[in-house]
């Protein structure tokens, strides 16, 4: 009687009335965490789970949630970001989810966040060994694009047959004139499984190798959970001699003047302005709000 | 009277691949009765008979794609000596058919990757085996091309935009590009113009003897197996009646069923 | 000096399964030597089964009993018992076969049809070309046509084509299948010339030779077939 009012109130001080901390069961939130478990002890690999229906469609980060739900505790501090913006729909109303279901803080400021969810972009600020970045992923299979049929493509990565990659790389060269991919740039993780980064900007990608941070990718429809664990070695794709490179832009962001980071380009009038601004909103911000102590 | 003379690489070799006892149903329907035989390095073995007569199922059973009810078939792989295919773990057997075999299918597109291009198409069994320059692949893929008299300006080209003759073409260079020491092909002229097929088979024949190739052809037309193959093997209901040098089973057929599908045939 | 050719005993016969079970005995006990530098001539009349003892020479037809040895320095075969391999590596190296029929191969040149017997025995290409091009000026065929596939050819140039593979290489044993049938004068005493040529290097030569002039020139001996039955329509002819 004691125990169940006392759960009860804790419910009631840490989310919402009614549901679960962070929304799923605990049961849920254990199945995930051992795939978790499983998916940081062989980098790379993609694990099946029993993906649960959520309150928001397919496509709207369903994995990414039921991963964030599945490691917040009371004293994390989540970050929310889409394409590098902390202020947009999905974002925020995932922000506002675990807000509501979980009680816990949240902020937009990259260094205080101990749980950052993404989609599309990893923030340009270095993280640390105390944080985690958990991404949102639609099609976590790299060789579905050669390959339709899962049995397949589970049988090519057991046995780490990956040259049919290549022909998407050469066909890209044979196009183009060098490696046009440009997002969802396929990479090998500790030299054994190759692995969708999911959506990020290549520009992103070299910012996955021997990072300091813990990363989770999580495909809700596709029932998939794989990781990339602190400081592992993760390869783009390319050819010896189209080696791996990224995207530049010749003009620095119109709002900081960053010339070091992934920019967007924003359309400001109907006469043909535009302007490329930082993508990661909050680190621009952030650059402003120092160029301003300073002046 | 022979195809052609043509110089068998090592004499003293050991068989390449041999078969023994094969059989196989499909369900109470008997596909295959104990199929027998042995290929040589650089020898091309020609498997005629009327559809229905097996020849299909033993390749298939040949080249792993099908397992056998009974028999096994060995292969003799360098520095190991001969293997049970059947029995080879599932990634020694896709390093097989990748880097010591070929399989040429009837219609092209069972063979070739449409969505990609004919360079793509030559190239993706380099890049399996580990080619990781764009360069050197793109030179490989041409000059297979043209060791199938397909230009370079068609390099870049989609299959689908190439006619059938050109598009089977490409799925032996795709093949061959690797240097196998044994191929199959089932019907690799099956579908082809008669004007088509001639030129096909010439390069067939050009091929197999440059590169000292062992093949396995399936093949309904006996013109194809007299031009292409030293040996042949007649099937009929699942069961071998009738083998031995092309020309003299052609010529001098001693079995029933050998006798009515030579006479069978039209003379042009 | 033992005979390249020795036949022993060789017995064959037709059974037509499609035409009602027809048994169409050719020869049996049949025995044969030809020696190195010999040119024997097969005779008899049609149906006495010359044709089909060239071509089990060949090891294009089977025989049902008997042996035909053919012993070089290499050693002996018996082409009635040899595995097709064995039959091949044999053609290859040491049995000619000269016949009037060339069966074309699409695209292949000429001169390539005539020097493929010399490069299958690993010649170089320069000079396996030369000995073509030597037969086939010996045989008149127009060095124009040289370089094109004989398919387009009249019937006596594809004859004369192949009458010059056959020629190409020094083979220990030859067989030839009236290589002078139609042939005109010119054409003809060149043939001749080239099989006496084969057994100064000594040759061991079987053949069927309808023609008397050029069988009194090159023959050493004659070799009679009787029919075995009363004539009866060739088979497979």
């Amino acid at each position: 009687m004691e125990a169940s009012v006392r759960l009860r109130c804790e419910a009631d001080l840490t989310g919402l009335a009614g549901y679960n901390f962070a929304y799923l069961d605990e049961q849920t939130k254990r199945m995930i965490r051992r795939a978790l478990l499983k998916a940081v002890a062989i980098p790379g690999y993609q694990v099946p789970f029993a993906s649960r229906e959520m309150p928001l469609p397919y496509g709207w980060g369903t994995g990414g949630i039921q991963v964030t739900a599945s490691i917040i505790g009371p004293e994390d501090t989540l970050k929310v970001i889409d394409q590098g913006a902390d202020d947009t729909t999905n974002a925020v109303s995932i922000r506002r989810f675990f807000a509501r279901t979980a009680g816990v803080a949240t902020t937009e400021d990259t260094e205080a966040a101990s749980i950052i969810q993404t989609r599309h972009r990893v923030p340009e600020t270095r993280l640390r060994e105390d944080q985690i970045l958990v991404y949102q992923v639609p099609q976590p299979e790299p060789l579905r694009l050669m390959e339709p049929r899962e049995s397949e493509t589970r049988t090519m990565h057991a046995l780490e047959e990956y040259g049919s990659m290549y022909v998407k790389l050469y066909e890209d060269v044979t196009r183009h004139g060098r490696i046009a991919t440009a997002y969802s740039y396929p990479v090998r993780v500790e030299g054994r499984y190759v692995m969708s980064p999911s959506p990020i900007p290549k520009f992103d990608n070299p910012k996955l190798t021997k990072a300091p941070m813990l990363q989770l990718f999580g495909a809700g429809r596709e029932k998939r959970i794989y990781a990339v664990p602190p400081y592992t070695e993760v390869r783009s794709l390319d050819f010896e001699d189209y080696p791996f490179s990224v995207e530049g832009w010749d003009e620095p962001c119109a709002l900081c003047g960053a010339t070091d980071t992934y920019l967007d380009e924003i359309v400001t009038d109907d006469h043909g302005g535009r302007m490329f601004v930082c993508s990661d909103s909050n680190h621009c911000a952030r650059r402003r709000a120092a160029a301003g102590e300073e002046a | 009277m022979s195809a052609a003379a043509r110089a068998l690489p090592v004499p003293d070799a050991g068989p390449l691949l041999c078969a023994r006892g094969l059989t196989k149903s499909f369900g109470a329907q008997p596909a295959l009765e104990g199929v027998s035989f042995d290929l040589w390095p650089g020898e091309v073995l020609g498997v005629v008979g009327e559809s229905g007569s097996g020849k299909t199922t033993l390749l298939n059973i040949l080249a792993t794609h099908l397992a056998p009810d009974a028999g096994r078939v060995s292969y003799d792989w360098p520095e190991r000596g001969l293997v049970d295919v059947h029995a080879l773990a599932e990634a020694e057997k896709r390093r097989l058919l990748r880097s010591h075999w070929g399989f040429v299918h009837q219609n092209p597109r069972d063979g070739l990757r449409m969505n990609v291009s004919a360079g793509a198409n030559v190239g993706e069994k380099l890049m399996a085996l580990g080619l990781r320059h764009y360069g050197k692949l793109r030179a490989r893929a041409e000059e297979w091309l043209g060791k199938v008299e397909i230009g370079p300006e068609r390099l870049d080209d989609l299959p689908a935009t190439y006619s059938g003759g050109m598009q089977q073409r490409l799925q032996i260079a795709r093949n061959l590009v690797t240097e196998p020491r044994l191929v199959f092909m089932d019907e690799p002229t099956g579908g082809l113009d008669v004007s088509v097929q001639a030129r096909l088979l010439d390069l067939l024949r050009k091929l197999v003897a440059e590169l000292g190739l062992a093949v396995v052809i399936v093949t309904h037309d006996l013109a194809v197996a007299r031009l292409l193959a030293d040996r042949l093997m007649v099937m009929r209901c699942g069961r071998v009646v009738e083998s031995g040098l092309t020309d003299q089973v052609l010529d001098d057929p001693h079995h029933p069923y050998t006798q009515l599908l030579v006479s069978s045939i039209l003379q042009a | 000096m033992q005979p390249i050719i020795r036949v022993r005993g060789l017995a064959k016969q037709f059974v037509l399964h499609t035409q009602d079970e027809a048994h169409i005995p050719v020869f049996s006990g049949l025995d044969l030597d030809v020696r190195a530098g010999e040119c024997v001539a097969l005779a008899g009349p049609s149906g006495a089964g010359k044709s089909t003892l060239l071509r089990s020479l060949y090891g294009n037809y089977k025989p049902d009993a008997g042996a035909i040895l053919i012993c070089t320095d290499a050693g002996c075969v018996d082409v009635a018992a040899a595995d097709p391999r064995t039959i091949i590596e044999l053609r290859r190296t040491t049995l000619g076969y000269v016949s009037q029929f060339l069966r074309v191969i699409p695209r292949v040149p000429a001169i390539d049809i005539v020097a493929e017997p010399l490069t299958a025995l690993g010649r170089p290409a320069g000079p396996a070309r030369e000995r073509a091009a030597e037969l086939l000026t010996r045989l008149r065929i127009p060095e124009r046509l040289w370089r094109l596939a004989p398919a387009t050819f009249s019937g006596g140039e594809q004859q004369r084509v192949n009458i010059a593979r056959g020629f190409a290489a020094a083979y220990p044993v030859l067989l030839l299948d009236e290589p002078t049938a139609s042939l005109d004068p010119d054409n003809r005493d060149t043939v001749v010339a080239l099989i006496l040529e084969a057994k100064a290097r000594g040759a061991a030569i079987a053949g069927i030779l309808h023609d008397e002039g050029a069988r009194d020139r090159v023959a050493d001996r004659v070799f009679s077939l009787t029919p075995a039955v009363a004539p009866e329509p060739c088979p497979a002819c």
